[in-house]
């Protein structure tokens, strides 16, 4: 991550536009090459706060009265809760700039916050009836001065984080591509009841409730719902987005190390939501190309007739893996060629076959 | 002949809500038949349930939150508990009924107990602090309490009659379409809230149109106490933001009964204007209930730290911005729908804006204290920790209006520490700051201190004990409505959740115990002045309680403390002013139309719920039956004779004289003009 300003997109890149249409044709823009979206050019990478990635900014010098407030905000937000595996422990460019942006903003804020809250406990106590020593000033309802003082400390803190919001809004666009020598890789992700389906397109394979991934590969998502919606989550890799029927929501993320990361859904979607957690593996390109060799000898398809029955309400639904019978599954999903899913039921009607018995999964 | 109803609609093979169900029906029948027996029918019917004295409707929608809170609280524990004991395993709440507690748990705690408490206030406090008799329309007010007491009706019926919404608070289509809900669950959902909605709406008119032209003497807007402006702008609100309520669950319930396709998947439906809709009514919401408070903590801390507000016109400007600003920020609560970078950072700046009165608020009330000489009662307990935990939920707010880092913590638990941050640490803090401060007005005795003061740190310490873990657990990575989950890490935090929702209890218990024990000892803690808490707004200026018509005669204000300028003037000239020419007053009659209007109100919602037609002619005929009836009325008004009223008044001045002596002794005349 360069400390420099990141380039200013081109004046004809479409991706503000294309965020979110109706039955929009499959995204497949490609974005400016050479610039990265964290918020670099605001702050300086703030300290990590996880053992693991010390060395990465132990060389960096900060301002002391910065090193001050990270420290503030390190303590006051993590707790015990360092390392654990959450927003605060990033594992890709976008998390990283997420949690950039998080941390640097709470910093801004406590650097007011904290002083009133001294102020609130430290007028009251001193103004309490009790002291003789406080001067009681029974008139003293107005001053220009300390009018002009209350508004201006607001003001001031929201313009520069305003600043914060406006930049950061546009360099972490979900829309926007993710700069890297890289091809991106093309993920399709649908929400079912009560699982995730990834369609990988290029490589003619489809899993069920666990992505793998190559790390430092760009990955370029749509995503969509059968029936209710539903937010697709990876902790540590960063930016949500909503997914939903009819619609396709472009996501970029990448990963930057490997490991097994934590997915979920964040959006309630009914009975089986709880169960909407996945396995996120980010592997090796290697790895990732052996995985997608043996992938592609699984038995069973996924055409139309096997996601319509995939669609149907199931939870917990264990990781399998398809061969892509239809490469263009996701789009005939998002226009409705294959109409909604049954979507949540009474548990009456749940007992019709599942996916997995039906399946043999 | 009973639509959808069906002996199946009872849940017989569920243990949790049969029992309950059981419970709450002996101890209503239990209530009913002591009223019954002691024969205290007749008075309640005649005091209360007809009458259309802002005082008593006040009360009664207190009353109404403060049982609703015990009701929503209860699933509060419930999804605690569940959450504890969920790593892994089911829990002892299945997915059906732990996901209809926790929309039951959103809309009790925002419909039916914020809402009317805080209407409740406002009721109670407006036309005393304007010195007027009564507001605007008074009956229609009591129509507006008897349907959001039929709201509430529903929404427990729900209980025991079929099931509620399993949707979530705001019933986010595709979901809560036919579709993918098609029990009763959302249908109670919605006709309680379009019921209950009414009654907001035409309290919303009624106190706007009280504050906007029935006003005393010299009442002017700028001399308007501060709780009058917040109630202002948060009326204005309710006229402004409740149509759009209504209109969107109109849409969603023809989307439902009627096959249209507003919020389908199909049809050319679309689910994201339900969710712009809703929360062009939902953010405004938000203002709606936390500016009552503002006003509450405005009127406690200059009160108890004996000096006017500090920045009066700065804060009704804030006030009003924050009106304004309000509307103009929805659609922060969904920046991960994929808006655009453009509009996400409108929208967030435009959030963090509303930041800049809030924060001049937090100053002002802080300067107030400053030079003060406070008294820590248990209403100012509330208002100090109100200022302290609301600055962290502010905080936190305007993080999640970040976009980007709103995109890590969208339906966190995140979002519900911070809520509940500034819902508990703000508008429930501030709700309890003005019953305790109001109600030795109310009742004519104060509420016991001892009690009041553990109830306060019970509930302060709680909510940071139940929440900062949410906050941790954001950072976690754990979402909302979870019914169980798969992270070890996550436990221990949602096990000190628990731990804090039971401090809250302890709480809640405290309040109960504060109740019985003041209505106990009520003589010890009688209010004999009407002006317990050295007061200096209007309401302080008659007797505790008040008399029914409020002011025996209406005072001239003339200054921005209208009491205080009034009770200085007399303890500077050790005299009371003089006794006013006093007139017979005209009040209006009482009426049982809002209650009977509830009664078919509550068959309509149940048949439209069920479908059952039949019943839903009976009750719009007799609803509109009972209207008709009510405009054709002859005698509104009835009058109290002159002497009454000076008889009354006689009592309030001779208290008053008393007060001003025991003043005067402590503080001589002439020691102060030589100090």
């Amino acid at each position: 991550m360069s400390g420099f300003p990141p380039p200013k997109p081109k004046e004809n890149e479409q991706h503000s536009s294309i965020t979110l249409r109706m039955n929009a044709p499959l995204y497949d823009s490609i974005g400016p090459k050479g610039w990265n979206p964290t918020l670099g050019m605001i702050m300086p990478k703030p300290a990590h706060l996880c053992s693991r990635n010390d060395t990465r900014s132990a060389s960096y010098k900060y301002p002391s009265w910065r090193k001050l407030a990270m420290a503030t905000a390190a303590m006051s937000l993590l707790g015990l809760s360092a390392c654990s595996k959450g927003i605060l422990d990033p594992q890709g460019p976008i998390a990283e700039a997420n949690k950039t942006i998080l941390i640097d903003s709470i910093a801004i804020m406590l650097a007011i916050v904290i002083p009133t809250m001294i102020a609130t406990v430290g007028f009251a106590w001193w103004y309490r009836a009790s002291n003789t020593r406080a001067t009681y000033r029974p008139d003293f309802a107005h001053s220009g001065a300390v009018e002009l003082v209350v508004w201006s400390i607001p003001i001031l803190v929201i313009l520069l984080l305003g600043g914060v919001a406006w930049i950061g809004s546009h360099d972490l666009d979900p829309a926007k591509p993710i700069e890297s020598t890289e091809q991106p890789l093309d993920i399709q992700v649908v929400a079912l009841d009560w699982k995730w389906l990834f369609i990988y397109p290029d490589g003619h394979v489809a899993t069920v409730n666990e992505l793998t991934v190559p790390v430092n590969v760009p990955l370029r998502m749509s995503l969509t719902s059968s029936s209710v919606m539903n937010v697709f989550f990876v902790p540590q890799l960063g930016t949500m987005i909503y997914a939903m029927s009819g619609m396709q929501s472009p996501l970029n993320l990448m990963a930057s190390s490997e490991g097994t990361f934590h997915g979920l859904g964040a959006h309630y979607s009914g009975a089986g939501f709880s169960d909407m957690s996945f396995k996120v593996n980010a592997v090796s390109k290697e790895q990732f190309q052996a995985w997608l060799a043996k992938a592609q000898t699984a038995p069973e398809r996924l055409d139309r007739a096997a996601y319509e029955e995939l669609a149907r309400q199931s939870s917990p639904v264990a990781p399998k893996t398809f061969t892509l019978a239809d490469p263009g599954l996701f789009d005939a999903i998002v226009r409705h060629k294959i109409p909604p899913g049954p979507g949540p039921q009474p548990e009456s009607a749940s007992s019709t076959p599942s996916v997995s018995s039906s399946n043999g999964g | 002949m009973f639509g959808k109803l069906t002996w199946a609609a009872i849940p017989f093979d569920q243990p949790i809500p049969l029992v309950t169900s059981a419970i709450v029906g002996l101890i209503v029948g239990a209530v009913l038949l002591w009223v019954l027996v002691k024969g205290y029918l007749p008075y309640i019917w005649r005091e209360w349930i007809t009458s259309v004295d802002h005082k008593r409707i006040g009360v009664m929608y207190v009353l109404l939150a403060s049982i609703m809170l015990l009701r929503g609280f209860a699933d509060a524990l419930m999804m605690r508990a569940q959450q504890a004991f969920a790593f892994n395993a089911p829990g002892y709440l299945p997915p059906e009924h732990y996901d209809q507690i926790f929309t039951a748990h959103g809309t009790i705690m925002i419909f039916f107990v914020a809402m009317p408490f805080v209407t409740g206030l406002m009721n109670f406090v407006v036309p005393l602090q304007l010195g007027v008799r009564d507001v605007a329309f008074p009956t229609i007010n009591s129509v507006g309490f008897w349907l959001t007491a039929t709201g509430a009706l529903l929404i427990n019926l729900s209980l025991f009659v079929g099931e509620f919404a399993r949707t979530g608070w705001l019933a986010y289509p595709p979901l809560s379409e036919a579709a993918y809900s098609p029990g009763v669950g959302v249908d109670y959902y919605l006709w309680a809230l379009q019921i209950a909605g009414v009654g907001t709406l035409t309290s919303g008119i009624n106190l706007v149109t009280t504050i906007l032209k029935v006003r005393t003497y010299g009442m002017t807007y700028l001399r308007m106490p501060v709780f009058c402006w917040t109630a202002l702008a948060s009326n204005l609100l309710i006229i402004a933001a409740f149509p759009i309520l209504t209109a969107t669950l109109v849409m969603l319930t023809l989307d439902r009964y009627l096959g249209f396709h507003f919020f389908t998947n199909d049809g050319g439906g679309n689910a994201m204007m339900f969710i712009n809709l809703i929360w062009a009514w939902g953010h405004p919401e938000v203002y709606i209930l936390i500016l009552p408070a503002f006003g509450v903590f405005s009127e406690v801390v200059s009160t108890f730290s004996g000096k006017p507000l500090f920045g009066y016109r700065s804060m009704v400007a804030a006030t009003m911005g924050i009106c304004i600003l309000s509307f103009m920020v929805w659609l922060h609560h969904f920046f991960t729908m994929g808006a655009g970078p453009d509009v996400n950072a409108v929208f967030g700046i435009a959030t963090m804006i509303i930041a800049v009165p809030t924060g001049v608020k937090i100053y002002n009330w802080l300067f107030t204290m400053y030079g003060g000489r406070i008294r820590f009662e248990t209403p100012m307990l509330w208002s100090v920790g109100f200022i302290i935990t609301f600055i962290v939920g502010g905080m936190t707010g305007v993080l999640m209006a970040v976009p980007p880092a709103d995109f890590v913590l969208h339906n966190s638990l995140f979002l519900i520490a911070h809520f509940h941050n500034v819902i508990i640490g703000g508008v429930v803090f501030g709700l309890f700051a003005g019953y305790t401060y109001w109600f030795p007005k109310a009742f004519g005795f104060k509420l016991d201190e001892e009690l009041g003061k553990k109830a306060f740190w019970c509930w302060f310490i709680g909510y940071y004990v139940a929440f900062t873990p949410l906050y941790i657990l954001g950072f976690l990575g754990m979402t909302r409505r979870m019914q169980h989950y798969d992270v070890a890490a996550w436990q221990p935090w949602l096990i000190i959740a628990g731990i804090g929702a039971l401090i809250i209890l302890a709480g809640i218990g405290f309040q109960v115990a504060q109740i019985v024990v003041s209505i106990r000892n009520r003589e010890a803690l009688r209010d004999v002045t009407g002006d317990p808490w050295d007061g200096r707004s209007l309401e302080w200026s008659i007797a505790s309680p008040p008399p029914v018509f409020n002011f025996a005669f209406m005072p001239d204000v003339s200054g921005e403390e209208a009491y205080w300028t009034v009770k200085q003037t007399a303890r500077s000239q050790g005299a009371l002013i003089p006794r006013p020419p006093y007139q017979p007053i005209e009040m209006p009659r009482n009426t049982a139309t809002g209650f009977v209007c509830a009664i078919f109100s509550s068959i309509m919602g149940f048949a439209l719920i069920w479908q059952i037609w039949w019943m839903l002619g009976l009750g719009a005929f007799g609803a509109f039956a009972t209207f008709v009836v009510f405009a054709w009325r002859d005698h509104d008004e009835y009058e109290i004779p002159a002497a009454t009223v000076e008889a009354l008044d006689a009592e309030n001045r001779r208290a008053r004289g008393i007060a001003l002596e025991d003043y005067l002794k402590t503080n001589p005349i002439e020691e102060r003009q030589s100090a």
